[in-house]
């Protein structure tokens, strides 16, 4: 029990080499699954301890806090890693028959192997308290998706995996630039510490000008790693011609680590309260307003349905920043519970685009003609995701929309407001050309006859399917959790 | 002149806007990694700076550093230690890059951004 | 059974309807059977409520509650229970009309249709039975989305722009006005439940009462104010059963009954008297009557001119609401029972036209009454009821209507009703002229007789309903007494 909490990080990182040596893709796949299915579990126990007892820290190797790294767990890394781990431990039973179907069986153990890497990466960072150690474990989640992107069936992967990785990488190096500065101020990589440095040295208040350039650096860094509105533009084309399970995995959880981040330092290290949080809600909330708009806009002209729910995404990330600039605590449990809502969603979706190309080859708007016959469940399944894209009641997307809207209208802004339906309608328009188009019009005749999805991906997809309802429908356990969490962030720490 | 004393991190925002400059403005995939290696150089730069104390010696706890009367200054030996990690960090990126770019060149047969672009477009 | 679970199996029974009428795809015979059966189970259970007096006084039943104070809940009261009746009712005729005019018209995709026709059903009960605006909101929605593969039937280019409008025009209006207006509600009172005497009152700055009612009032698509009434007429592409469901039974009939709803239960008759902000939707109501009888004059495609008929005598609805007095609330109950049963004969009646003798245009229909007495009789029957003539049931909403308007003493109103009786006079007279008393056109096509009994039938039913509504209006009569702004 009192080496919990780094099981969930140490696991698929011990398993991953196990994948290579192997070198069997039935024996990998097995692996990896287990591996994901132990950190949730663990992840569970965790997220359970901590609501139940409080925050739990762990020491690496027993070097006391400040000086060695810790891991520090409250509600708000809880629930980040329950959504990284869930995700990932739904992914996997998932990926078997999709890997098979994309990727050359040579190579499948070496993918298992990245898979896992990139998972502990993701899982690193949320468990973490240490600043530097943050960074290492993003380079590493970093440096395996460039790798798994770049497996992609199509050629483009590999350019789409280079833009990534310049961008990432420079995204990265900012970050890197701003914990150092951060260091330089406080003298301290404990997270923690450098939010009781920072007050006890009384530096927040004074306009301190390294405190700003640490945190431009910071948020320009993380902006670029989860693509915020403009600096997106790695995304559309990483997430639509990756593989479709490193989409669905890194769709469901890259970006809430990268949201999870600028969580951590901006309310985490500085804390409620001060002036210069506010003036950064207000530079971020032009952006966020921004990618909802434009980015759904962007998606109605796409052809290629997984690069048009690329641009959803970009949007959705916006609804979460949205949240999060409000810097109140029912916006910021709007924008973690998005987090939440949006993984749910956004992976059900990218699976059904997993499904389809898996039995047509591809999924450009046209091939979806007369699916909705061919393939019922699987389309059934994206309507679903649909609906709680768009946010409609009783289902996930509808509650995150509804604390976001009730957190707009506390500060008063309408016009935000108005503009957060907008962006819904915009949703409407673009899930429902696929809709109309896989169940209204004709399926091209001279078509060799498509049947449903096999089972592994439809029982995956239907879990997501059935989360998505009932979180809609009983929405206490995510709610509590990103209630508390948002109420430790507003108090800072 | 207290800015001119400073010139470890002039040094490094330069190294960093040029850098970045050659990732912005080359065409060649390799020219670019290259741009983004000296981009994340200077960081260690910074890092580096960082930790030097003027007057200071290596951390090293020797017997007559130890016995002296007057206490001896030290550099902080952190950033260093962080440095080497983000130096090992930078040469793994910078591997993945070149076989992504090996790749790139297998199927494409260039890495001239504009041509690959060119022929993305053609299909 | 116990009262509330009837109330719920009221939306469980359609919807279970639709999975097995699914189900049994493939055996078109069975398939009818089970329609028939969940109409006829969910007439019975209506009916059971309408037997049970104490189902009025009933708490809200809480279906779910998904957040803190934002619950989905059910709960009935006699407006709600006189539009269920309505609707289930008419389900259970419109079902033998339809399977009459499918199996006529040998449509494609039979199974769809009667799927979203159930679940259109499920999602009506919902809205007729709601406790609160979220629940009212969510089954709104359900309905548009449900009735849109109904629209686009045909699946042709006209249909899918037609059902492009529909959706279009009823979601934006949905989610860009009536969703911030629930929400500033909500925001406002921290409740969306429907109570008697509404919850605005003290909570709201008079000033912005106004603003607030015309959000709703736009918002609510359905109920098809001017300007947004177009997509109505587009709807029009759809196969006849589904636009006299759409006009008579769910559809609009859901809009009006959101809008009286939303007039008695939230914003309270006290609050917009007080404020005057009824007079406005006044104002739009009568601009809506008198221009949308107009266009009807005009429109030589007969479900067209039957559909801007529709806008016209929705707005009826509207404008006897927002008159706010006893008499003229009571002619807004009346109204959407006479217009339901009316309207949807005149439809029946267009489909039986349609299958029988393929026409679809007014200037086509001379002579026809000889050959179809039974539906132009009931055309005739139904046309007497939209122009508010005895013994039709449109008489006595209008009667009512009148007396509110004189109660009030507003001399526009009645200028307003007298004139688009005229109107409505001179876009259905004609037709039933022509048809009884004109010679045919001297070569003709297809030499035919009636449409196939089962439409015969629905739309003599629903003619005869008309009749013994004018004779016997105590059931929506008695509901409305008990409306708050009525009773008291």
């Amino acid at each position: 029990m009192i080496h919990l909490p780094i099981v969930p990080v140490i696991i698929p990182l011990l398993a991953a080499p196990l994948c290579i040596i192997f070198r069997s893709k039935q024996l990998a796949w097995s692996i990896a699954l287990a591996a994901t299915w132990t950190s949730f579990c663990v992840s569970i126990l965790l997220a359970i301890h901590v609501v139940a007892v409080g925050p739990l820290s762990y020491n690496i190797g027993g070097w006391p806090a400040p000086w060695g790294i810790t891991y520090y767990i409250d509600t708000l890394n809880a629930f980040v890693l329950l959504i990284v781990s869930g995700m990932s431990a739904v992914v996997l039973p998932y990926a078997r028959k999709s890997v098979e179907m994309e990727i050359d069986s040579s190579t499948q153990p070496y993918f298992y192997s990245l898979l896992l890497i990139c998972i502990t990466g993701l899982l690193g960072i949320t468990v973490t308290g240490d600043a530097f150690n943050m960074y290492v474990f993003l380079e590493l989640s970093s440096l395996s998706s460039y790798a798994l992107i770049g497996m992609g069936p199509r050629r483009r992967a590999l350019t789409a995996a280079y833009q990534y990785l310049i961008m990432g990488t420079i995204g990265a190096t900012f970050i890197l630039i701003g914990i150092g500065l951060l260091y330089s101020l406080t003298g301290t990589l404990n997270i923690q510490d450098m939010a009781v440095q920072l007050r006890a040295n009384d530096i927040l208040g004074s306009g301190n000008r390294t405190l700003i350039t640490a945190f431009a650096f910071l948020t320009v860094g993380l902006s670029l790693k989860l693509a915020l509105f403009p600096l997106h533009l790695w995304l559309p084309n990483a997430y639509s011609y990756a593989p479709s399970v490193v989409t669905i995995f890194l769709a469901a959880t890259a970006t809430k680590v990268a949201i999870y981040m600028l969580l951590r330092f901006c309310f985490g290290v500085i804390g409620n309260g001060t002036i210069f949080q506010m003036t950064l809600g207000k530079i971020i909330l032009i952006p966020a307003l921004a990618a909802i708009l434009v980015a759904s806009i962007v998606a109605i002209f796409q052809y290629d349905i997984k690069r048009m729910l690329a641009y959803s995404s970009v949007a959705q990330i916006g609804y979460m920043i949205l949240g999060i600039s409000f810097a109140t605590t029912t916006g910021l449990t709007a924008g973690i519970l998005h987090m939440f809502n949006h993984a749910l969603m956004k992976g059900l979706l990218f699976m059904v685009m997993g499904a389809v190309s898996y039995r047509v080859g591809s999924v450009y708007i046209n091939d979806f003609r007369g699916l909705g016959r061919k393939m019922p469940w699987t389309m059934a399944a994206f309507v679903i995701g649909g609906l709680s894209l768009m946010g409609v009641p009783m289902t996930a997307g509808f509650i995150s929309k509804w604390y976001l809207i009730k957190a707009a209208l506390e500060n008063g802004w309408w016009d935000v407001t108005i503009l957060i339906l907008l962006g819904s309608l915009l949703a409407v328009v673009y899930i429902w050309r696929v809709v109309e188009t896989a169940y209204f019009n004709p399926s091209h005749e001279n078509e060799e006859d498509i049947g449903e999805a096999p089972l592994s991906l439809l029982i995956p997809m239907w879990t997501l399917v059935i989360a998505n309802i009932y979180f809609g429908i009983d929405t206490s356990i995510p709610l509590n959790l990103a209630q508390q969490a948002a109420t430790l962030l507003m108090e800072g720490i | 002149m207290t800015w001119v004393g400073h010139y470890n991190y002039w040094g490094a925002i330069f190294l960093m806007m040029s850098g970045f400059y050659v990732v912005i403005s080359r065409g060649n995939l390799i020219k670019k990694l290259i741009g983004l290696n000296i981009f994340s150089t200077s960081v260690f730069l910074l890092y580096i700076s960082m930790g030097k104390i003027k007057g200071a010696t290596a951390p090293i706890l020797t017997e007559a550093a130890r016995l002296s009367p007057t206490p001896q200054l030290y550099s902080n030996p952190l950033p260093h230690v962080l440095i080497l990690t983000a130096i090992v960090v930078g040469v793994a990126t910078t591997a993945v890059g070149l076989a992504l770019t090996v790749r790139i060149n297998e199927r494409y047969g260039t890495i001239e951004e504009d041509e690959i672009r060119a022929k993305d477009d053609s299909l | 059974m116990a009262t509330e679970t009837l109330i719920q199996l009221c939306i469980l029974l359609p919807a279970c309807g639709a999975l097995f009428i699914a189900a049994s795809a493939k055996f078109p015979n069975l398939r009818e059977a089970v329609t028939m059966g969940s109409a006829t189970g969910l007439f019975c259970l209506v009916a059971a409520l309408f037997m049970r007096p104490e189902a009025l006084n009933l708490a809200p039943i809480v279906l779910a509650e998904p957040l803190p104070g934002l619950q989905l809940q059910l709960c009935l009261e006699p407006l709600g229970l006189l539009f269920a009746g309505i609707a289930s009712l008419l389900w259970l005729i419109t079902s033998v009309y339809t399977i009459g005019y499918m199996r006529g018209n040998k449509e494609n995709n039979q199974t769809r249709l009667y799927i979203c026709f159930a679940l259109a059903l499920a999602s009506t009960m919902g809205i007729a039975l709601s406790g609160n605006l979220i629940t009212l909101f969510l089954f709104y929605e359900m309905l548009t989305l449900s009735t849109y593969p109904l629209v686009t039937h045909n699946q042709d280019h006209d249909a899918v722009s037609g059902g492009r409008y529909y959706l279009g025009i009823l979601i934006s209006t949905s989610v860009g006005l009536l969703l911030p207006a629930i929400i500033w509600t909500w925001h406002l009172t921290g409740t969306t439940t429907f109570t008697a005497g509404g919850i605005l009152a003290g909570n709201i700055d008079p000033s912005l009462v106004v603003l607030l009612l015309l959000l709703y009032a736009f918002g609510i698509g359905k109920a098809a104010l001017m300007p947004i009434h177009r997509w109505l007429p587009e709807a029009m592409v759809a196969p006849t059963p589904v636009s006299a469901l759409l006009h008579a039974v769910a559809v609009v009939k859901a809009g009006v009954f959101c809008m009286v709803k939303i007039i008695l239960y939230i914003f309270g008759p006290q609050l917009l008297i007080t404020t005057g902000s009824n007079s406005i939707l006044i104002g739009l109501a009568s601009f809506t009557i008198i221009s949308a009888s107009i266009i009807a004059l005009r429109q030589d495609n007969l479900k067209r001119r039957l559909a801007y008929s529709t806008i016209s005598q929705l707005s009826y609805i509207t404008l006897a609401v927002a008159i706010l007095t006893p008499h003229s609330i009571t002619a807004a109950v009346v109204h959407i029972t006479a217009h339901a049963f009316g309207k949807i004969t005149l439809f029946f009646a267009a489909g039986a036209i349609y299958t029988a003798a393929h026409k679809t245009k007014v200037s086509e229909l001379n002579g026809i009454g000889q050959r179809m007495p039974w539906t132009m009789s009931a055309f005739a029957i139904a046309s007497l009821s939209m122009i508010g003539l005895p013994p039709a049931a449109g008489f006595i909403s209008k009667w009512y209507l009148l007396q509110g308007a004189l109660s009030i003493n507003s001399g526009p109103i009645i200028a307003v009703l007298l004139l688009s009786t005229l109107l409505n006079t001179g876009y259905f007279i004609p037709i039933v002229y022509a048809a009884f008393f004109k010679k045919e056109d001297a070569p003709i096509a297809h030499p035919h007789g009636e449409a196939p009994w089962t439409m015969v039938l629905a739309l003599t039913t629903t003619a005869l309903l008309t009749l013994i509504l004018f004779f016997w209006p105590q059931i929506p009569l008695e509901l409305a007494a008990q409306l708050p702004g009525v009773g008291r």
